[in-house]
């Protein structure tokens, strides 16, 4: 019998030369705030194959999506899909030894796929349990490997070496892989695309505003990626979060235009 | 000498109680006051949404909001980093104008999606340039997010002067982005000026 590709494999194989360079690190003394993108020839190679794809593929697919189906449902697979990840983040942050968030991505998983009907529905949420959010990159993160350099990977979008090597890992890490009820192969990646498709329909005037209606929308994609990441792995911790802060008083002085407040009487007749 | 002594005495305690009265009616109010104003901002942002005017209309709105609650020169000059240091005063007073009108547009066009958000101010610490001002944005089907407004008082008024939604920085960001237009200009500020205001929708 012929085993026919899967999806993971695919992925996989487009994986391997990121993964590959992944001994790269950063310059010792980088300034925290800047981008470590020594792959940025390819890179852009990459991006503009996924604006190519976004184009003609999933922002049509998606955009047809949300008009179609209705709003509640779209927010049911949603839910669904965020459902499907959670044994996985359970898994994860017992990696990271956080024994209570593990637990609360367990009891989520109970709760939503029982009385939330598979999934479908977010009673977890309502029950004001507490909100999780991890993944094998952020466990990474955690146990000292750090960003690597920034790549972007086809058809995925931005990402490090480090999360690329996360998102790989979480493909295979979820345990609702490997139980026998298992409904679909790979349902968590199918599932993840539909969601996806969801935030992509949803908030489509402000991806394509990134995307389209940019300078430079490599470049934004960029900085968006890495500050919103670097946001969410540094959440718990609040100095390495002050540390965020650029100064723009000290950087120029409170008088950007050499004094728009020195002289408040400024005769303007003057001029 | 015992006289020097209680003088002495007297004037640090004169001195001290005086600096407490000072410092410590300015701090609670800069705090406070810190909060208030992005309770204000947001406050005045919704009404604009409510009122239903059409999009060129709630753009003009926001940009009156903008330069009432920001500090749009400092804002300006940073978000033109190096490129700032060899432009003229009247470069910067021209672009800071085609800036106000550039962020209005485009950030006013986004409120769309806000409609129905709720926004809850959650607390306020000291930074080194004035205040952070944590909030929670919560919009239908999706939950919550961090809107972070940094204020401070350098321009002589309580203003914000930065903006993070989910840790992505306003100002950071903006500054990657123009200075990808001016390099599409060849670095000619002047041409990105003109062609800043010529987008303008007003």
């Amino acid at each position: 019998m012929l085993s026919r590709p899967r999806l993971k494999h695919l992925i996989v194989l487009s994986l391997m030369t990121v993964l590959g360079a992944c001994a790269t690190r950063p310059p010792e003394g980088a300034p925290p705030g800047e981008v470590f993108d020594p792959y940025e020839n390819t890179n852009r190679g990459i991006h503009k194959f996924n604006l190519g794809v976004d184009r003609f593929l999933f922002r049509p697919a998606s955009k047809g999506y949300v008009k179609i189906v209705p709003d509640p449902m779209v927010t049911s697979f949603n839910h669904f899909a965020e459902n499907l990840t959670m044994p996985g983040q359970a898994l994860d942050y017992l990696l990271q030894g956080n024994v209570k968030q593990s637990g609360n991505a367990l009891l989520r998983f109970v709760v939503n796929t029982t009385v939330g009907g598979l999934g479908l529905s977010d009673p977890a949420d309502e029950l004001n349990l507490p909100p999780v959010d991890t993944d094998f990159g952020e466990t990474l993160h955690v146990w000292g490997v750090g960003e690597g350099a920034y790549v972007e990977l086809p058809f995925y979008g931005p990402s490090t070496q480090r999360d690329a090597i996360g998102v790989v890992v979480n493909l295979f890490s979820n345990p609702i892989n490997f139980t026998p009820v298992r409904p679909v192969d790979n349902i968590g990646v199918y599932a993840e695309v539909v969601r996806r498709m969801g935030d992509r329909g949803r908030f489509s005037d402000t991806v394509d505003s990134i995307l389209y209606e940019s300078a430079d929308s490599y470049a934004q994609a960029q900085t968006i990626f890495i500050q919103n990441r670097r946001f969410e792995l540094a959440r718990d911790d609040e100095d390495a979060y002050l540390g965020l802060y650029d100064d723009p008083y000290a950087d120029i002085g409170t008088d950007p235009v050499r004094d728009p407040y020195l002289d408040p009487y400024e005769d303007p007749y003057a001029e | 000498m015992p006289n020097n002594n209680l003088n002495r005495r007297g004037f640090i305690a004169t001195g001290l109680a005086g600096a407490m009265l000072t410092a410590l009616p300015a701090f609670a109010q800069t705090e406070a006051s810190a909060k208030a104003l992005v309770v204000s901002v947001v406050d005045d942002i919704n009404r604009v949404i409510a009122s239903g005017k059409s999009e060129k209309a709630m753009i003009r709105d926001f940009e009156k909001i903008f330069v009432q609650y920001a500090d749009v020169p400092i804002m300006a000059r940073y978000v033109l980093g190096a490129d700032g240091r060899s432009a003229s005063p009247s470069q910067i007073k021209q672009f800071t104008s085609a800036f106000q009108g550039y962020i209005s547009n485009k950030y006013g066009r986004r409120f769309r999606e806000f409609i129905g958000g709720q926004v809850t101010v959650r607390n306020a610490r000291k930074i080194k340039a004035g205040y952070e001002v944590r909030t929670s944005v919560k919009l239908q089907g999706s939950s919550p997010f961090e809107v972070t407004f940094l204020v401070s008082d350098k321009s002589g008024r309580d203003k914000f002067f930065n903006m993070f939604i989910e840790g992505v920085n306003m100002l950071l960001t903006e500054r990657t982005e123009i200075g990808a237009m001016l390099d599409a200009r060849g670095g000619d500020l002047n041409r990105l000026i003109k062609d800043m205001k010529k987008n303008r929708v007003s």
